[in-house]
C-alpha cells in the first residue's frame, strides 16, 4: 500500500494546521510592516522581522494558474487522475497550492473562490470552490 | 571583459541510454574529448569545475572528478543551479581567468538518469504534496497554463516549438531522438500534465559534456585550432516556490539577458542563432520573449511559420534542443553554439558570426546567458 503524502507539521507550522483542524485559514502578518505571507516562516520575508501573529483569512481568493493531472507523478494519486492542482491568491495577499473543487471547465485564472477546508486521506486540508 | 575569454574546445559522449556507464567515467570521457578537441596537454587545466549530477546527489563531489581525471586544481568546485549551472560555471570560469585566480578551466557535466535514479525530477514539493502537487511537469505547466489564458498562446504553437527542435535533431547523426513531428503527431501526443503533452516534455538522458575556457591570448599561445570568443554572459534568479512568484509569465531571463547584452554591446537583432533551454516547450518561447526578440505576450506568434527552423528568421535548437538532441541539462546547447560560431553544425546556419544560449535551472528557477561570436 503506497503511503498518502501528510503534512510534517513543526512547532512553527502547527498553527496553520490546527487552524485548519478547526475550519479556519490561517497566514501570518508582519507586526512591523504589515506584510502577509505564507507558508509559515520565522521571519517576514519583507522586513526580515521575527514579530509576527498568526491571522485568520476571510477565506475569499483568485485562481492565479491551475493545471489537470492526466498521469499520476506518485503512486498515491493513481486513483485520483484527472486531477487539478491550483495557486490560489488570497485576497490578504499569501498564495498558496491547492485544489478547487469543480469541474475542469469551470477553472480559469482570475477566477474567484472560496475557501472549502475539507478533511481526507491526505488530512484536513485547504481547498477552494468557484465563488459566486 | 567582452572577447577576452573564448571557448577553446568541447566534447561529449554519447547521448541517450548508456547502461554500466557511471556518472564519473561519462565526465573524464567527455573531458577527454574537450581537452583533445582544443588540442592541448590535460597537464595544462588547472580549474575544473563540475555540475552535480541530478541522478545522485554527493558532497565534494567536484574532486571526485578532479581525481579520477589525474588533476589538483587550484579552483572549481560543485554549483548548484540546477540547468542554469554550466553556463553560469563557463562565466564564473571567464572571471577567475581575468582575475588570475586559474589559467585554463575545465567545465564538465555527466548524469545517468535514464538508467541510474532520477533523484532531482521525483521530488515533491514539501506539504504541497498532500494536494498532490508533484513533478517539474507540473511547474511548467502552472507556467504555461498562466501564459495560455493571459496572451492566447496556443497548443499549436508549442507545438511550432516542439517541431522545430525534432526536425533539426533528426538530422543530426549524435540526436537521441531523430523522428521528425507533424503536427498531427503532435496533436496525438499523450496528455502529461495540461496543458503539456509527452512531446511538450523533454528527454532523459544519460551522458556527459565539456568545455574548455582559457584567455583568447593563451588560445593564441596554444596553438588552439578554433576558440570561439565569449562576448556576454549573466545570470538571474527567482524563489523557491513558482506560487510565490509575483509575475508567473515573466522569468529570470529578462535580467540575465539584459546583462549579457550589454556586456557583449549587443542587441537581439544581431543574433544570428539562438540555442535556448527547452525542457518544455513554453521554456523558449518564453525566453524569446524576455531575451527580447518579441514583446511579452507574443513568443506564440514569434515561433509560427517556420521562423524559429533552419533557413527561418532566427533559427532555435539547431541540434534539436533537451527535446530532440538530448535531455541532458544544457552543457550540449553551448557546445552547439561553439560548432554554429565554428561552422561546423549538422544545421549550419549560413554565415553565422552569433549565437545566444541559455541555460535554465528547475522551474524557472535560475537562468545563464552566454553570447558566443566572433569578436
Amino acid at each position: 500500500m503506497t503511503k498518502v503524502p501528510r503534512p510534517v507539521v513543526t512547532e512553527l507550522s502547527a498553527p496553520y494546521w490546527s487552524g485548519l483542524a478547526e475550519g479556519e485559514l490561517r497566514f501570518q502578518r508582519c507586526g512591523r510592516c504589515e506584510n502577509a505571507w505564507l507558508p509559515a516562516r520565522e521571519q517576514c520575508p519583507r522586513c526580515l522581522s521575527g514579530q509576527w501573529r498568526w491571522t485568520p483569512s476571510a477565506g475569499y481568493g483568485r485562481i492565479i494558474s491551475w493545471v489537470v493531472y492526466r498521469q499520476s507523478m506518485h503512486p498515491a494519486f493513481a486513483d485520483q487522475v484527472p486531477y487539478n492542482v491550483a495557486i490560489v491568491e488570497l485576497d490578504e495577499g499569501p498564495r498558496l497550492i491547492t485544489n478547487i473543487d469543480a469541474d475542469e471547465r469551470e477553472l480559469a485564472i482570475e477566477r474567484r473562490v472560496r475557501l472549502s477546508v475539507s478533511s481526507g486521506r491526505g488530512g484536513t486540508l485547504a481547498r477552494f470552490a468557484p465563488a459566486g | 571583459m567582452r572577447g577576452k575569454v573564448v571557448i577553446a574546445g568541447v566534447g561529449h559522449t554519447r547521448y541517450g541510454k548508456l547502461p554500466g556507464r557511471t556518472v564519473t567515467g561519462l565526465n573524464v570521457e567527455a573531458s577527454a574529448a574537450a581537452i583533445a578537441d582544443a588540442g592541448i596537454d590535460k597537464d595544462v587545466l588547472d580549474a575544473v569545475f563540475v555540475k552535480y549530477p541530478t541522478s545522485e546527489y554527493r558532497s565534494m563531489y567536484g574532486q571526485t572528478v578532479a581525481e579520477a581525471l589525474g588533476l589538483h586544481p587550484r579552483i572549481g568546485g560543485v554549483w548548484d543551479q540546477g540547468g542554469a549551472t554550466n553556463i553560469s560555471m563557463i562565466s564564473f570560469a571567464a572571471m577567475a581567468i581575468v582575475h588570475g585566480q586559474c589559467d585554463v578551466a575545465l567545465v564538465t557535466t555527466a548524469d545517468n538518469p535514464k538508467t541510474g535514479t532520477r533523484q532531482a525530477y521525483e521530488r515533491s514539493w514539501g506539504d504541497d504534496a498532500c494536494y498532490g502537487w508533484f513533478g517539474t511537469p507540473a511547474g511548467y505547466a502552472m507556467i504555461a497554463r498562466r501564459h495560455m489564458e493571459e496572451f492566447g498562446t496556443t497548443h499549436e504553437q508549442l507545438g511550432a516549438v516542439a517541431m522545430a527542435a525534432r526536425r533539426h535533431g533528426a538530422a543530426n547523426p549524435d540526436a537521441q531522438l531523430r523522428l521528425p513531428l507533424s503536427a498531427d503527431a503532435y496533436a496525438a501526443s499523450r496528455p502529461v500534465v495540461d496543458p503539456f503533452r509527452r512531446d511538450d516534455c523533454c528527454l532523459i538522458s544519460d551522458g556527459g559534456a565539456a568545455v574548455v575556457v582559457m584567455s583568447a591570448e593563451r588560445a593564441r599561445e596554444l596553438r588552439v585550432p578554433y576558440a570561439v570568443p565569449i562576448l556576454g554572459f549573466g545570470q538571474g534568479q527567482t524563489s523557491w516556490a513558482v506560487e510565490q512568484r509575483p509575475v508567473l509569465t515573466e522569468t529570470a531571463a529578462k535580467v540575465s539577458g539584459a546583462t549579457a547584452f550589454a556586456m557583449a554591446g549587443m542587441t537581439p537583432g544581431d543574433i544570428d542563432v539562438a540555442q535556448l533551454y527547452d525542457c518544455f516547450t513554453i521554456t523558449p518561447l518564453m525566453t524569446l520573449e524576455d531575451y527580447g526578440f518579441c514583446r511579452k505576450g507574443e513568443g506564440g506568434k514569434f515561433v509560427e511559420g517556420g521562423r524559429i527552423e533552419l533557413g527561418g528568421e532566427l533559427p532555435v535548437n539547431t541540434s534539436g534542443g533537451l527535446l530532440s538532441e538530448t535531455g541532458m541539462p544544457g552543457m550540449q546547447l553551448v557546445i552547439e553554439g561553439v560548432r554554429q560560431i565554428r561552422g561546423t553544425s549538422a544545421n549550419q546556419v549560413d554565415g553565422a558570426s552569433t549565437c545566444v544560449v541559455s541555460n535554465q535551472g528547475g522551474i524557472m528557477h535560475t537562468h545563464s546567458t552566454l553570447i558566443l561570436g566572433e569578436s
